[in-house]
């Protein structure tokens, strides 16, 4: 059982914006795929979410979830919409939607909220939150698709420390029955949270592996262009310390 | 305090209070409508119109009958249908186009119809059908052939808001030019009667009108029922309802169809008449909110409301030479236009 990629590329017209000759990970987990700017992250993401056409194969257990399986959350999430935070969660369950919300539903979209810690926020307005807290919304409703297959485009980018760490914790524990992929900036929390880093560098891969084979300098520093230090922190996961190259 | 378990739940408003919102509505639309059947030229009583209603179009007292079911109702219905289809449209409109001031005729739909309309007004002699019925089918046609225009573009260009609104400009250009071409070749008898349609009148109407618009309201409706979801789920933007699962640029072909149909079947028969489109969605979104489930019915019955109220007003002011419904609804626009942007600059 595993997530398996092979001779998997995306193309824009002739450019090739990635291509990934080879890539085999276990079908469950926490895996962070990291790289700079450019590099292919989102691209990666878009076309195992299906939004992209994308060459070559790709399996998870074999085949691949339908897509009310699949939850994607994008980098650029900003909703303006006036609808309240538990109708927003609510969509997240849109396929499967009468014109009755049951019971079960309601029951349901109030799980989820209280997982992300959002059930103070339920009545609020969508348009009228912070960008951390929309994030963390969307988190839930994507969550509400009971997702075999959960996809992140750096989930914690307008997160606060507190709120970085508690949906990092529960992406964690998620991922123990699922397949948890997320692109992550930050190389210290990736090194802590994730069971697997996926090092993306110029639409190639770089690395696949546990963090501490690819939280190296050797692998980090050609890619980033930067001079890194590795400090093991008081649990022994690793601290990504930066230096300008040269 | 104990909070009502809805608030907590965060549903806003319960399913339940806001069908109490559109039984409201439609308790409102229905006085009006007894109101818009009350006035006229020859004034009717209460309990005249009730009379007239109770006894149905053969009645004995042959004026009230004629008056009541030949000349006013087919006005009244086809303010209510008109008004319906287009806050329905306009609803639509405002979420495929992301834009709180879309409106039905914002891909060139209207020009379009006038086109049709002016086309059959100066070469109708030529043709082998008569004017009442020539006039609506070819403005009918030409709406549709704008959308069809604006649709090529989306299948092959991808149906972004800024794809479709650029296609939509280009339309709104092309069939304002050739209304313009006709119009100066007019005569100027012709041209009268050219300027008359575009001022969007309910005297145009019969039951022929009511009845085709009523069937296209039958056709449309269950096929925009089945998008209630797809369009609330649209209302968070692109990325978010993609990553849904839902085909954005597939739902945008689809309602941009369906609107299409809607205000072909309602600028035929009567004009052009404007902000009913633009203002209905708003005043609906106010009263239930963002949940299409409701927003649609709700939009679609204030639509009507302004409509009617606005055939009201236009008998009021002037009982003898009523004015079109299309001027009205224009000024009277205006303000409701201002407060819109209004309220969008201080959110």
């Amino acid at each position: 059982m595993s997530l398996a990629l092979n001779n998997f590329t995306v193309h824009a017209g002739r450019q090739c914006l990635l291509q990934i000759d080879s890539l085999t990970l276990p079908s469950t987990g926490l895996f962070g795929v990291i790289g700079p700017n450019g590099a292919g992250k989102s691209t990666l993401l878009r076309a195992l979410a299906g939004l992209v056409p994308h060459g070559g194969s790709k399996r998870l257990d074999g085949g691949w979830p339908e897509a009310s399986r699949i939850g994607f959350l994008p980098q650029n999430f900003a909703v303006s919409a006036s609808m309240s935070v538990a109708e927003c969660v609510l969509l997240g369950r849109r396929e499967r939607l009468g014109w009755r919300i049951s019971a079960h539903d309601r029951s349901e979209v109030a799980r989820v909220l209280a997982l992300l810690d959002l059930s103070a926020l339920a009545t609020a307005r969508m348009d009228r939150l912070s960008g951390g807290q929309q994030q963390r919304v969307l988190l839930a409703q994507r969550l509400l698709r009971d997702p075999r297959l959960l996809i992140l485009d750096e989930p914690t980018s307008a997160l606060d420390l507190h709120h970085q760490l508690q949906v990092l914790s529960h992406l964690r524990t998620l991922a123990q029955d699922i397949l948890v992929i997320a692109a992550l900036h930050d190389l210290t929390l990736a090194g802590r949270f994730a069971d697997h880093l996926v090092l993306i560098a110029n639409g190639r891969l770089g690395a696949a592996s546990t963090p501490d084979r690819v939280l190296l300098p050797s692998c980090l520093d050609p890619v980033y262009a930067i001079r890194s230090e590795l400090l093991p922190d008081r649990d022994n996961s690793p601290v990504v310390v930066a230096h300008q190259a040269g | 305090m104990s909070v009502p378990a809805h608030d907590q739940s965060g549903f806003g408003r319960s399913g339940l209070s806001r069908m109490g919102a559109v039984c409201a509505a439609l308790v409102l639309l229905a006085a009006l409508m007894v109101a818009d059947l009350m006035t006229g030229p020859a004034g009717l009583p209460l309990s005249d119109v009730l009379q007239g209603l109770r006894d149905g179009p053969s009645g004995e007292n042959r004026r009230l009958a004629t008056i009541l079911w030949h000349l006013r109702m087919p006005q009244t219905l086809m303010a209510a249908l008109v008004g319906y289809a287009l806050g329905i449209a306009g609803l639509m409109m405002q979420t495929i186009l992301n834009n709180p001031l879309a409106s039905p005729y914002t891909l060139g739909f209207s020009a379009a119809a006038g086109f049709g309309a002016a086309t059959v007004i100066l070469f109708g002699t030529a043709l082998p059908v008569a004017m009442w019925v020539g006039v609506p089918l070819a403005a009918f046609a030409a709406t549709l052939t704008a959308a069809a225009l604006v649709y090529l573009v989306a299948r092959y260009r991808g149906a972004s808001p800024e794809m479709l609104v650029l296609a939509g400009i280009a339309v709104l250009f092309l069939f304002q030019s050739l209304q313009s071409l006709l119009q100066f070749m007019a005569a100027p008898e012709v041209l009268q009667q050219i300027v008359f349609w575009l001022f969007g009148s309910l005297l145009k109407a019969t039951w022929t009108s009511v009845q085709v618009l009523a069937g296209i309201l039958a056709l449309t409706l269950p096929l925009i029922a089945r998008e209630v979801w797809n369009l609330t789920s649209l209302r968070l933007g692109d990325g978010n309802a993609a990553s849904l699962g839902l085909n954005v640029d597939a739902l945008r072909r689809r309602v941009l169809v369906l609107v299409a149909l809607l205000t072909a079947g309602a600028v035929s028969f009567t004009g052009t008449i404007g902000f009913v489109g633009l203002i209905a969605p708003h005043v609906g979104r106010a009263l239930v909110g963002e949940d299409h489930r409701f927003g649609l019915p709700m939009a679609g019955i204030m639509g009507a409301v302004v409509l009617v109220a606005a055939s009201v007003t236009g008998k009021l002011i002037s009982p003898g030479a009523v004015i079109p419904v299309g001027i009205i609804t224009a000024i009277a626009g205006i303000p409701m236009l201002l407060g819109v942007i209004l309220m969008k600059g201080t959110k």
